[in-house]
Protein backbone atom coordinates (compact mmCIF):
# COMPACT_ATOMS: atom_id res chain seq x y z
CA UNK A 1 0.00 0.00 0.00
CA UNK A 2 2.61 2.40 1.37
CA UNK A 3 4.47 1.57 -2.05
CA UNK A 4 1.44 2.32 -4.51
CA UNK A 5 1.32 6.09 -3.21
CA UNK A 6 4.82 6.61 -3.38
CA UNK A 7 4.84 4.93 -7.60
CA UNK A 8 4.87 7.76 -9.85
CA UNK A 9 1.88 7.95 -12.19
CA UNK A 10 2.68 7.54 -16.08
CA UNK A 11 1.72 11.06 -16.50
CA UNK A 12 3.98 12.04 -13.84
CA UNK A 13 7.27 10.21 -15.15
CA UNK A 14 6.00 11.59 -18.67
CA UNK A 15 6.21 14.84 -17.46
CA UNK A 16 9.80 14.52 -15.67
CA UNK A 17 11.32 13.20 -19.03
CA UNK A 18 13.67 16.30 -20.29
CA UNK A 19 12.88 15.71 -24.08
CA UNK A 20 9.00 15.99 -23.31
CA UNK A 21 9.93 18.37 -21.53
CA UNK A 22 12.00 20.67 -23.95
CA UNK A 23 9.50 19.62 -26.72
CA UNK A 24 6.09 20.46 -24.78
CA UNK A 25 7.93 23.43 -23.15
CA UNK A 26 8.87 24.96 -26.52
CA UNK A 27 4.94 24.92 -27.73
CA UNK A 28 3.97 26.87 -24.45
CA UNK A 29 6.94 29.17 -24.16
CA UNK A 30 5.18 31.84 -27.15
CA UNK A 31 2.07 31.75 -25.66
CA UNK A 32 2.93 32.20 -22.11
CA UNK A 33 5.01 35.35 -24.40
CA UNK A 34 2.13 36.81 -25.51
CA UNK A 35 -0.40 36.04 -23.12
CA UNK A 36 1.87 38.13 -20.51
CA UNK A 37 2.69 40.56 -22.75
CA UNK A 38 -1.06 40.69 -23.43
CA UNK A 39 -2.09 40.90 -19.46
CA UNK A 40 0.57 43.31 -18.34
CA UNK A 41 0.31 46.03 -20.38
CA UNK A 42 -3.37 45.85 -20.25
CA UNK A 43 -3.42 45.61 -16.25
CA UNK A 44 -0.47 48.87 -16.25
CA UNK A 45 -2.37 51.09 -18.99
CA UNK A 46 -5.75 50.34 -16.90
CA UNK A 47 -4.15 50.82 -13.43
CA UNK A 48 -1.85 53.96 -14.10
CA UNK A 49 -4.11 55.65 -16.73
CA UNK A 50 -7.99 55.00 -16.29
CA UNK A 51 -8.26 53.49 -12.88
CA UNK A 52 -9.60 55.95 -9.83
CA UNK A 53 -7.33 57.96 -7.29
CA UNK A 54 -7.57 56.07 -3.93
CA UNK A 55 -9.56 58.55 -1.65
CA UNK A 56 -6.93 58.02 1.14
CA UNK A 57 -3.78 57.45 -0.73
CA UNK A 58 -4.52 59.46 -3.76
CA UNK A 59 -2.11 58.73 -7.16
CA UNK A 60 0.54 56.77 -5.06
CA UNK A 61 -2.22 54.09 -4.76
CA UNK A 62 -1.23 53.18 -8.60
CA UNK A 63 2.22 51.40 -7.02
CA UNK A 64 -0.23 48.77 -6.09
CA UNK A 65 -0.62 47.22 -9.41
CA UNK A 66 3.10 46.81 -9.67
CA UNK A 67 4.07 45.82 -6.21
CA UNK A 68 1.19 43.68 -4.95
CA UNK A 69 2.28 41.38 -8.29
CA UNK A 70 5.42 41.05 -7.18
CA UNK A 71 4.86 40.65 -3.60
CA UNK A 72 2.54 37.71 -4.26
CA UNK A 73 4.87 35.74 -7.18
CA UNK A 74 7.83 36.39 -4.55
CA UNK A 75 6.04 33.95 -2.21
CA UNK A 76 4.52 31.27 -4.68
CA UNK A 77 7.35 31.01 -6.27
CA UNK A 78 9.85 30.53 -3.07
CA UNK A 79 6.68 27.58 -2.42
CA UNK A 80 6.92 26.07 -5.96
CA UNK A 81 10.73 25.96 -5.69
CA UNK A 82 10.21 24.00 -2.67
CA UNK A 83 7.78 21.75 -4.15
CA UNK A 84 9.46 20.96 -6.90
CA UNK A 85 12.66 20.58 -5.03
CA UNK A 86 10.69 18.25 -3.05
CA UNK A 87 9.60 15.98 -5.95
CA UNK A 88 13.21 15.78 -6.53
CA UNK A 89 13.77 14.51 -3.58
CA UNK A 90 10.68 12.05 -3.09
CA UNK A 91 11.18 10.87 -6.84
CA UNK A 92 14.98 11.67 -7.64
CA UNK A 93 13.50 13.40 -10.68
CA UNK A 94 16.28 15.73 -12.18
CA UNK A 95 14.03 17.72 -14.27
CA UNK A 96 12.51 18.59 -10.83
CA UNK A 97 15.78 20.02 -9.31
CA UNK A 98 16.33 21.80 -12.95
CA UNK A 99 12.56 23.67 -12.36
CA UNK A 100 13.39 24.64 -8.82
CA UNK A 101 16.72 25.75 -9.94
CA UNK A 102 14.98 28.06 -12.75
CA UNK A 103 12.98 29.70 -10.31
CA UNK A 104 15.80 31.65 -7.48
CA UNK A 105 16.65 34.04 -10.09
CA UNK A 106 13.13 35.30 -10.95
CA UNK A 107 12.01 34.78 -7.53
CA UNK A 108 14.99 36.59 -5.93
CA UNK A 109 13.67 39.48 -8.61
CA UNK A 110 10.54 39.72 -7.88
CA UNK A 111 11.15 40.18 -4.07
CA UNK A 112 13.74 42.41 -4.96
CA UNK A 113 10.71 44.60 -7.01
CA UNK A 114 8.36 44.06 -3.97
CA UNK A 115 10.93 45.33 -1.44
CA UNK A 116 11.91 48.55 -3.50
CA UNK A 117 8.43 49.09 -4.93
CA UNK A 118 6.92 49.04 -1.49
CA UNK A 119 9.79 51.45 -0.22
CA UNK A 120 8.84 53.74 -2.51
CA UNK A 121 4.87 53.45 -2.12
CA UNK A 122 6.21 53.63 1.78
CA UNK A 123 7.53 57.36 1.65
CA UNK A 124 4.39 59.31 0.55
CA UNK A 125 1.87 57.08 2.33
CA UNK A 126 3.63 56.83 5.84
CA UNK A 127 6.73 59.12 5.65
CA UNK A 128 9.66 56.75 5.39
CA UNK A 129 11.36 54.55 3.06
CA UNK A 130 11.91 51.62 5.50
CA UNK A 131 10.63 50.65 9.10
CA UNK A 132 11.20 47.56 10.90
CA UNK A 133 7.51 46.68 10.22
CA UNK A 134 6.80 42.62 10.28
CA UNK A 135 5.70 42.46 6.83
CA UNK A 136 8.56 44.28 5.39
CA UNK A 137 11.28 42.82 7.70
CA UNK A 138 9.50 38.78 6.73
CA UNK A 139 10.25 39.56 3.28
CA UNK A 140 13.84 40.60 3.67
CA UNK A 141 13.98 37.65 5.20
CA UNK A 142 13.26 36.07 1.52
CA UNK A 143 15.28 38.13 -0.24
CA UNK A 144 18.13 36.70 1.80
CA UNK A 145 16.54 32.84 1.86
CA UNK A 146 16.39 33.22 -2.14
CA UNK A 147 20.16 34.58 -1.87
CA UNK A 148 21.36 31.73 0.60
CA UNK A 149 19.27 28.90 -1.92
CA UNK A 150 21.30 30.75 -4.92
CA UNK A 151 24.87 30.73 -2.76
CA UNK A 152 24.54 27.16 -2.30
CA UNK A 153 23.36 26.28 -6.06
CA UNK A 154 26.42 27.99 -7.46
CA UNK A 155 29.07 26.77 -4.78
CA UNK A 156 28.17 22.46 -5.59
CA UNK A 157 29.42 21.91 -8.94
CA UNK A 158 27.49 18.85 -9.02
CA UNK A 159 24.60 19.42 -10.10
CA UNK A 160 22.72 16.20 -8.27
CA UNK A 161 23.88 17.22 -5.23
CA UNK A 162 23.24 20.80 -5.54
CA UNK A 163 20.06 20.18 -6.47
CA UNK A 164 19.20 17.90 -3.41
CA UNK A 165 20.81 20.84 -1.07
CA UNK A 166 18.78 23.34 -2.36
CA UNK A 167 15.81 21.79 -2.20
CA UNK A 168 16.43 21.12 1.65
CA UNK A 169 17.10 24.69 2.21
CA UNK A 170 14.22 25.52 0.04
CA UNK A 171 11.71 23.23 1.95
CA UNK A 172 13.39 24.48 5.54
CA UNK A 173 12.60 28.34 4.08
CA UNK A 174 8.75 27.68 3.94
CA UNK A 175 8.71 28.48 7.15
CA UNK A 176 8.99 32.01 6.59
CA UNK A 177 6.20 32.10 3.58
CA UNK A 178 3.13 31.92 6.53
CA UNK A 179 4.90 34.17 8.94
CA UNK A 180 5.05 36.64 5.90
CA UNK A 181 1.54 36.29 4.79
CA UNK A 182 -0.16 36.29 8.34
CA UNK A 183 2.45 39.16 9.75
CA UNK A 184 -0.18 41.69 9.58
CA UNK A 185 -2.60 39.92 11.44
CA UNK A 186 -0.11 38.48 13.76
CA UNK A 187 1.56 41.59 15.13
CA UNK A 188 0.41 45.45 15.04
CA UNK A 189 2.10 46.70 11.78
CA UNK A 190 1.79 49.80 9.42
CA UNK A 191 1.72 47.78 6.35
CA UNK A 192 -2.03 47.24 5.01
CA UNK A 193 -3.68 43.80 4.96
CA UNK A 194 -3.92 41.41 1.91
CA UNK A 195 -5.32 43.81 -1.16
CA UNK A 196 -7.51 40.79 -2.33
CA UNK A 197 -7.69 36.99 -1.54
CA UNK A 198 -9.20 34.16 -3.28
CA UNK A 199 -11.57 33.56 -0.62
CA UNK A 200 -13.68 36.85 -0.35
CA UNK A 201 -14.91 39.82 -2.26
CA UNK A 202 -12.18 42.57 -2.81
CA UNK A 203 -13.53 45.96 -0.73
CA UNK A 204 -11.85 47.90 -3.96
CA UNK A 205 -14.48 48.96 -6.81
CA UNK A 206 -13.60 47.06 -10.15
CA UNK A 207 -11.83 49.39 -11.70
CA UNK A 208 -9.37 49.44 -8.58
CA UNK A 209 -9.16 45.38 -8.87
CA UNK A 210 -9.50 44.21 -12.01
CA UNK A 211 -6.26 45.58 -13.69
CA UNK A 212 -4.87 44.67 -10.14
CA UNK A 213 -5.96 40.80 -11.38
CA UNK A 214 -4.46 41.57 -14.76
CA UNK A 215 -1.23 42.19 -13.90
CA UNK A 216 -0.79 39.27 -11.43
CA UNK A 217 -2.13 37.14 -13.74
CA UNK A 218 0.35 38.56 -16.34
CA UNK A 219 3.00 37.94 -13.75
CA UNK A 220 2.56 34.24 -13.47
CA UNK A 221 2.62 33.87 -17.26
CA UNK A 222 5.98 35.94 -17.24
CA UNK A 223 6.91 33.89 -14.51
CA UNK A 224 6.38 30.60 -16.24
CA UNK A 225 7.99 31.45 -19.64
CA UNK A 226 11.38 32.53 -17.70
CA UNK A 227 11.01 28.93 -15.92
CA UNK A 228 10.24 27.21 -19.11
CA UNK A 229 13.27 29.18 -20.82
CA UNK A 230 15.81 28.74 -18.05
CA UNK A 231 14.65 24.59 -17.70
CA UNK A 232 14.93 23.86 -21.41
CA UNK A 233 18.84 26.07 -21.27
CA UNK A 234 19.37 23.88 -18.35
CA UNK A 235 18.71 20.66 -20.35
CA UNK A 236 20.15 21.84 -23.57
CA UNK A 237 23.84 22.00 -20.89
CA UNK A 238 22.91 18.70 -19.55
CA UNK A 239 21.67 16.68 -22.30
CA UNK A 240 23.91 18.05 -25.14
CA UNK A 241 25.55 14.18 -25.74
CA UNK A 242 22.07 12.47 -26.20
CA UNK A 243 21.00 11.12 -29.55
CA UNK A 244 17.22 12.43 -28.95
CA UNK A 245 19.09 16.14 -28.70
CA UNK A 246 21.56 15.49 -31.72
CA UNK A 247 18.69 14.81 -33.93
CA UNK A 248 16.24 17.47 -32.47
CA UNK A 249 15.12 20.10 -35.10
CA UNK A 250 16.30 22.93 -33.13
CA UNK A 251 20.21 21.45 -33.07
CA UNK A 252 19.92 19.94 -37.13
CA UNK A 253 17.49 22.64 -37.92
CA UNK A 254 15.54 20.95 -40.46
CA UNK B 1 -8.85 58.56 -19.24
CA UNK B 2 -9.11 59.14 -15.19
CA UNK B 3 -6.65 62.39 -16.20
CA UNK B 4 -7.14 65.40 -17.82
CA UNK B 5 -4.33 65.66 -19.91
CA UNK B 6 -0.51 64.35 -20.37
CA UNK B 7 1.13 66.40 -17.81
CA UNK B 8 -1.56 65.41 -14.91
CA UNK B 9 -0.68 61.81 -15.77
CA UNK B 10 3.00 62.31 -15.95
CA UNK B 11 2.69 64.30 -12.76
CA UNK B 12 -0.29 62.85 -10.98
CA UNK B 13 -0.52 65.44 -8.52
CA UNK B 14 3.11 65.16 -7.18
CA UNK B 15 3.28 61.42 -6.42
CA UNK B 16 4.18 60.38 -10.50
CA UNK B 17 8.19 60.56 -9.35
CA UNK B 18 6.90 57.94 -7.02
CA UNK B 19 4.98 55.71 -9.46
CA UNK B 20 7.04 56.07 -12.36
CA UNK B 21 9.86 55.13 -10.91
CA UNK B 22 8.28 51.91 -9.66
CA UNK B 23 7.04 50.98 -12.79
CA UNK B 24 10.30 51.84 -14.41
CA UNK B 25 12.09 48.91 -11.65
CA UNK B 26 9.44 46.69 -12.52
CA UNK B 27 10.01 46.28 -16.45
CA UNK B 28 13.81 47.04 -15.99
CA UNK B 29 14.48 44.37 -13.18
CA UNK B 30 12.54 42.01 -15.53
CA UNK B 31 13.15 43.24 -18.86
CA UNK B 32 16.89 41.84 -17.46
CA UNK B 33 15.61 38.77 -16.10
CA UNK B 34 13.84 37.74 -19.38
CA UNK B 35 16.82 38.75 -21.35
CA UNK B 36 19.30 37.14 -19.47
CA UNK B 37 17.17 34.03 -19.60
CA UNK B 38 16.84 34.48 -23.33
CA UNK B 39 20.69 34.78 -24.17
CA UNK B 40 21.60 31.66 -21.64
CA UNK B 41 19.01 30.32 -23.95
CA UNK B 42 20.67 31.18 -27.23
CA UNK B 43 24.28 30.19 -25.56
CA UNK B 44 23.27 26.63 -24.72
CA UNK B 45 21.86 26.26 -27.88
CA UNK B 46 24.98 27.17 -30.10
CA UNK B 47 27.13 25.06 -27.78
CA UNK B 48 24.78 21.90 -28.23
CA UNK B 49 25.26 22.82 -32.16
CA UNK B 50 28.70 22.68 -32.04
CA UNK B 51 29.15 19.56 -29.91
CA UNK B 52 27.17 18.22 -32.33
CA UNK B 53 29.06 19.17 -35.53
CA UNK B 54 32.45 18.14 -33.41
CA UNK B 55 31.08 14.45 -33.26
CA UNK B 56 29.87 14.12 -36.48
Amino acid sequence: MTQSIWRMPRWFHQMGSPKWFYDFGGILQPWFAVVAFVLLTWGVVWGLAYAPADYQQGNSFRIMYVHVPAAILSQSIFLGMAVAGAIGLIWKMKLAFMVARSCIAIGATFTIIALLTGAIWGKPTWGAYWVWDARLTSTLVLLFLYAGVMALNQAISERQVAGKATAILAIVGTINIPIIKYSVEWWNTLHQSSSFTLTSKPSMPADMYLPLLLTVLGSYCLFALVVLMRTRTQILQTQSGTSWLAQHRDITGA
Amino acid sequence: MYFESLDALLNMAGHGPYVWSCYGLFVALLGINIWHARSQNLKALKQAKALVRRNQ
